[in-house]
């Protein structure tokens, strides 16, 4: 059940109804813009897929939205709130969480744990609170909400084990889960089926279709197996040396000669 | 050789003040280091705020009460200081500030100029007169053979313990609740606890601030015993005694820092006897002598202390599965 809506492809043309614009972001490392994007706004509701050869910016496109690095210049909005100058952990609060290209599991905290970190706003995450008590009421609707999650992505075995002792596609299913517990509008997902095993990736997709169709969430992700990019997603957008090369539906993509020159004009992988 | 006397002798400083003195130190160091994974290599610095927050205001003429919020406040200001400019850094600026830290606390407090404040190299004494006017205990002495207190050093050992025993509910109750949870997401990896929506640098200030201001009251206590303050007590050696301790007993565990205070003192006053007795007796042949008996004692506390990393490296009771996960 793709969502359906009506956009130009040509680079940074406006959607409908837009939940993430970005506007002029850029950012030098030395001489090189390793992100230089003039515009680009994401559809409520959609899988959108992030392309690009190895080093197009990709990666550091998700850092500068989520403030974990700051741009050197231009602005983005989420909802139409800026995001300018927000420390990362602000913009999780405010509905876009990402996840990481190498998981960041808490491997010395239990599945459960690691879920239930996810949680907002719960008052015992204040010091106060925590000496003082009155927290454990949210806990256990926390802990409910944190069950049906573990449920959802099948870990419900393994929720009182060490995180860091899952594999690694474990971990990146336990990284969804947690990023979902924080109830975020817009969830980022950087390589999520990236040394994951061939048995789990289907598995994987069909978390991140859920993400769209069962809860309504926008999904961005980035992605290096075109097969996988095909099948998910939307819309597609590349990336080349730091800026929009292309965007549009994945079949108006996958045959634009600029990404396939782009691609072409790299190293080259194993993309369709 | 008296074993039976070695033996007791330790038994005596695994409860005394100093060990006391120590486990609640070490309960602090072991929620920044422990728990959220701060090298904080300047803890004696709190330990020192503590003991002179108290003795200053005494010494000024205030009451000991006022003394002890002061010296709690100074550590907790210590910590905000020392917190603020280096905790959006990466983990090693913390440990090279703090450690400078509180060397430069210590020469301060000794220095000339800050004599009228802090008697410079003679430190400030009588200050705990008040404490021990409250003494309940009568005049005499406790316990069997050399086994003995006098009533003023039971009076400091329930103060300590009391501490001691108040540090663990409150950690147990901290490590238990979800801001302990985001203390140990830290220690784990900031970036994933920052996407989270967690204020990484706040969890990290507030371990930091509420670690020293334990690690002050560990400070008090021992100034209270001694009835003195002198700057060249508190050298940067104290604050690797507090990581032996806690690493002994179990770092991020909730008992660990005070079954390693217990032994630490057993291990080391035992030793004292024992390498005292094996210099008498000459079984260390002619090459040492009693003046030796400090260094040697170091040098197999040093050794001790390499074996249990070796053999036992998540401490007493620290749990070795947890210690050998792969924390990618």
């Amino acid at each position: 059940m793709p969502a359906d809506f009506a956009a130009d492809t040509a680079p940074g043309s406006t959607k409908p109804d837009a939940v993430l614009t970005v506007d002029g972001v850029f950012r030098k490392f030395g001489g090189l813009r390793a992100v230089d994007v003039a515009h680009l706004e994401v559809q409520r509701g959609t899988i959108t897929s992030l392309i690009g050869p190895n080093g197009a910016g990709k990666t550091t496109l998700f850092n500068l939205l989520t403030g974990f690095d700051k741009p050197d210049g231009g602005e983005w909005h989420l909802d139409g709130g800026t995001l300018v100058g927000i420390a990362s952990y602000q913009v999780a609060r405010r509905g876009m969480v990402r996840t990481f290209q190498l998981t960041k599991s808490l491997a010395r905290l239990t599945v459960l744990e690691n879920v239930l970190l996810g949680a907002p706003d719960q008052p015992g995450e204040r010091l106060s609170r925590a000496l003082f008590g009155g927290w454990a009421a949210k806990e256990a609707t926390n802990t409910e909400k944190a069950f049906s999650l573990l449920d959802q992505f099948g870990l419900t075995d393994k929720r009182d084990d060490y995180a860091g002792s899952l594999s690694g596609g474990q971990r990146k299913l336990l990284e969804m889960a947690r990023a979902l517990m924080v109830d975020p509008a817009v969830i980022m997902l950087d390589e999520p089926m990236a040394g994951v095993n061939p048995a789990l990736t289907q598995d994987l997709l069909h978390h991140v279709k859920a993400l769209r169709d069962e809860q309504g969430k926008t999904v961005v992700f980035i992605e290096h197996d075109m097969d996988v990019v095909m099948d998910i997603s939307d819309w597609v957008v590349c990336l080349a040396e730091g800026a929009v090369i292309s965007e549009g539906p994945p079949e108006h993509v996958s045959t634009d000669e600029r990404v396939i020159d782009a691609y072409l004009g790299s190293t080259h992988g194993d993309h369709a | 050789m008296d074993v039976g006397k070695i033996l007791i002798d330790g038994l005596r400083a695994a409860v005394g003040v100093p060990a006391a003195a120590f486990a609640v130190s070490a309960v602090g160091l072991n929620l920044q280091f422990g728990y959220t994974g701060l090298l904080n290599f300047g803890h004696v610095g709190s330990m020192l705020l503590g003991a002179y927050g108290l003795a200053i205001t005494v010494d000024l003429g205030g009451p000991m009460w006022l003394g002890v919020v002061a010296g709690i406040g100074a550590a907790v200001l210590f910590g905000l200081a020392l917190g603020y400019p280096t905790l959006r850094l990466r983990a090693d600026f913390l440990a090279i500030t703090t450690i400078a830290a509180s060397e430069i606390l210590r020469l301060v407090f000794r220095s000339e100029f800050a004599r009228p404040l802090t008697g410079g190299v003679f430190g400030i004494q009588s200050f705990a007169d008040g404490f021990f006017a409250l003494n309940p205990y009568p005049d005499g002495v406790y316990g069997l053979g050399t086994f003995r207190f006098d009533e003023r050093q039971l009076w400091v050992m329930t103060l300590g313990w009391l501490l001691v025993g108040l540090g663990l509910a409150a950690t147990r109750r901290l490590v238990y609740s979800p801001w302990g949870r985001t203390l140990k997401a830290v220690r784990e990896d900031e970036d994933a606890t920052a996407s989270l929506g967690k204020n990484v640098f706040l969890i990290k200030l507030q371990s930091l601030m509420l670690g020293g201001a334990i690690g002050a009251l560990g400070g008090m206590v021992l100034a209270i015993d001694q009835q003195n303050v002198n700057p060249d007590f508190f050298q940067p050696i104290v604050t690797f005694y507090v990581y032996t301790i806690v690493i002994m007993g179990g770092a991020a565990t909730i008992t660990g820092p005070v079954i390693g205070a217990v032994l630490f003192w057993f291990l080391f006053e035992a030793m004292d006897g024992f390498v005292g007795a094996a210099v008498e007796l000459g079984w260390l042949g002619p090459w040492f002598d009693s003046t030796d008996v400090g260094p040697i004692r170091f040098a197999v506390f040093g050794l001790g202390l390499m074996l249990l990393m070796i053999f036992r490296p998540q401490g007493i009771l620290g749990s070795r599965e947890e210690l050998m996960i792969d924390a990618r």
